[in-house]
């Protein structure tokens, strides 16, 4: 059950790039070979189109975001006998983002806000929300059990998603929305199965999130230079919190 | 009151320096006024352009081409929002009877719903702005609502090797298809009519299995030649008989120049301008609001380019002077470029590799990241003066033979409100 791969390359295969790749979430397949290249370590990065099957033998699926029409196509090519779940029970590690978040739970909204099946590899189901779109930078305080720092990333999509149980959330809010719901829960977690509404990619902003996720499938990895990644990071926090409502706002709002 | 109030305050806001006068201006006459637009483009035989990329170039083009048949209002500066076009138009010369106007995508519907045009430009739909724009599809959707809208007379010139203009334009009563060509595809995967995929065959090939597919072209380029296909054409398409090639002589670089250009002359030939006459014309045009020109920038030479999305950037490359040349790229994300710079890894930086970038603007940390995962030599100057300088510094010497400065002007790749910066730094 715990695959290390130091024998063979560790391939990361991005999913339906074609249909769910609207944030430039292909960039979270590059940024996670080359962290594995950086040291030493064989990566094969492989992108599985729409129109042909998913590839079963992937190490780490990344699957991002995407609008209405083709991430219910995904959903649809991706449903029958899906090799996702296979991959993840034989110990693949799957980062879903966005609408690729949504394509991997049971339920999602599609275009028009009818309920469209999704594969079902985790138990989350999401559905069109009531208020408006979420549309910003997002922070949150990841599972300490992750031991991860602040998670920072974009957000943009209109849909809730709620978990169901023993599904922990990846992070709570610090700010922007996340999940959407009353807890302020942000993304999901299940084993080696990262979701997140941070798209982006989230691994440009979160080297230590890129590693977790690659660790989930390779052990230990030794430590990389991460200083550019380090400088951004800290500037979209700060950008974050600056940005945050101030006290003189909340106070005008309760009127 | 309204209309001399506008343009008032437009040149108290120049004299202050707070801007160049148009869009105050035009804010406050539609504020006063929400009917200008209307009353201003009555009378005028007007053209809109729209699209993700190309729109102030071809709307300069086709300001051009229009203008060998008399005087023509534009809004060449690209304040393509409603208050843009009210500035532009209360600005005409009383003789303008031709107006080319440029328009924001999102708001097709709402300005020819006010102009009542006589053609429609819809050049290509990509990701851009998602933040305010969220899906291409939406847009392309709002599109298929503003030309249903559309009187029967009018021309929409479409991109027919866009799927998702294609879609947008189909339900108008009446369409001239032009290959003008697609470079990004990412958008297009997922059919807009069916859910289903569409599928690309070739250059110039694409459908569906529901049926959705490329429209038979009306007008396409071969070489620097625009080609129109004669009387076969039925006749609500174009309106000469004859088969006809016209020479596209630009001044302006690259294949998507040709495109625009030959978009704009259907458009000047369905507005009454001789093509051939509109064609010639278009030489001339040779810088577009800073587009292509260089300019000093400190003590540095730069030729300024801009690219904003990955459609942009995918035309950009080849039109970079060649490696070990350095290229500065200035990125911002503010309103006007979209908030979330995501897109930068849609762009395959991996194709600078051989020489130095110069990362600048206010998001160079994002642009350093992702120079970094593509293994391509850069640094990081946040100032754009100071990046300027910095890749001058970097740049090989010209051949002592070559006249002209000894240094030759850098490259700089700007999105919108850093082209915008750049403009004002040279200025």
């Amino acid at each position: 059950m715990s695959p290390t791969r130091a024998d063979s390359a560790v391939r990361i295969v991005v999913v339906h790039p074609d249909l769910l790749g609207t944030y430039g979430d292909g960039g979270n397949g590059v940024i996670l070979a080359r962290r594995l290249q950086w040291r030493g370590l064989a990566a094969e990065l492989v992108e599985a189109t729409s129109g042909a099957p998913v590839p079963a033998t992937g190490d780490v699926y990344c699957l991002g975001g995407g609008e209405d029409g083709p991430e219910a196509r995904s959903a649809a090519e991706l449903a029958p006998g899906s090799p996702l779940g296979r991959a993840v029970e034989s110990g693949a590690a799957v980062l879903a983002v966005c609408a690729g978040f949504q394509v991997i739970g049971s339920s999602f909204p599609g275009a028009g806000g009818a309920e469209h099946a999704g594969i079902g590899l985790i138990d989350v189901r999401s559905r069109k929300g009531s208020g408006r779109r979420a549309v910003g930078e997002l922070v949150t305080r990841p599972d300490p059990a992750l031991g991860l720092p602040e998670l920072t990333g974009y957000e943009n999509h209109g849909a809730v998603t709620e978990l169901g149980r023993g599904v922990e959330p990846l992070a709570r809010v610090v700010s922007g929305v996340g999940n959407g719901t009353e807890d302020g829960a942000e993304g999901a977690r299940s084993g080696r199965v990262f979701c997140t509404y941070m798209h982006g990619p989230v691994l440009a902003r979160n080297p230590a999130l890129a590693d977790a996720v690659l660790e989930s499938v390779t052990g230990a990895l030794a430590p990389l230079d991460d200083t550019e990644a380090e400088d951004l990071r800290s500037e979209r926090l700060a950008a974050a919190r600056r940005s945050r409502p101030g006290l003189w706002r909340r106070v005008v709002s309760r009127g | 009151m309204a209309a001399r109030l506008g343009p008032a305050v437009g040149g108290l806001s120049r004299r202050l320096g707070a801007g160049g006068g148009g869009v105050i201006g035009g804010r406050v006459t539609l504020a006063l006024d929400p009917s200008a637009l209307p009353r201003l483009a009555a009378g005028r035989r007007s053209a809109l352009v729209s699209g993700t990329n190309g729109k102030t170039t071809t709307t300069r083009l086709l300001a051009r081409a229009l203008e060998t048949a008399g005087p023509v209002v534009t809004n060449a500066g690209g304040a393509n929002l409603p208050y843009g076009l009210v500035a532009a138009l209360s600005a005409a010369p009383p003789d303008a009877s031709r107006a080319a106007l440029e328009v924001d995508e999102a708001y097709l519907g709402r300005v020819a719903d006010a102009v009542h045009p006589e053609a429609v430009v819809l050049l290509n739909l990509s990701r851009d702005q998602l933040d305010r724009i969220n899906e291409v599809r939406m847009l392309a959707g709002r599109w298929r609502t503003a030309v249903s809208a559309l009187a029967p007379s009018t021309a929409v010139v479409a991109n027919a090797d866009d799927p998702m203009v294609v879609w947008g334009a189909q339900p108008a009563r009446r369409v001239i298809w032009v290959a003008a060509g697609m470079s990004w595809r990412l958008d297009a995967s997922g059919c807009p009519a069916c859910e289903g995929r569409i599928v690309f065959s070739g250059e110039a090939a694409w459908s569906c299995t529901c049926g959705f597919t490329r429209p038979p072209v009306d007008v396409w380029l071969e070489g620097s030649d625009m080609v129109t296909a004669g009387s076969s054409a039925p006749a609500s398409r174009s309106s000469h008989s004859a088969p006809r090639r016209l020479t596209l002589d630009l001044a302006l670089p690259g294949r998507c120049n040709r495109a625009n250009a030959a978009m704009a002359v259907t458009a000047a030939e369905v507005m009454g301008a001789d093509a051939e006459r509109a064609a010639a014309a278009l030489a001339t045009v040779a810088d577009v609001d800073g587009r292509y020109g260089v300019v000093r920038v400190g003590g540095a030479g730069a030729r300024l380019l801009l690219a904003k999305n990955p459609a942009g950037w995918a035309e950009i490359f080849d039109l970079l002077t060649p490696a070990p040349a350095p290229v500065v790229v200035a990125i911002n994300a503010r309103v006007a470029d979209g908030r979330d710079p995501s897109w930068l890894w849609d762009v395959p930086f991996e194709r600078l590799a051989g020489r130095t970038v110069v990362a600048t603007g206010e998001r160079c940390r994002d642009l350093a990241v992702r120079l970094r995962y593509a293994e391509v030599a850069h640094e990081t100057v946040p100032d754009l003066t100071g990046a300027v300088a910095r890749a001058a510094a970097l740049a090989p010497p010209a051949p002592p033979a070559a006249a002209g400065p000894s240094v030759p002007p850098v490259d700089v790749v700007a999105n919108y409100t850093s082209f915008q910066s750049l403009r004002r730094l040279a200025a």
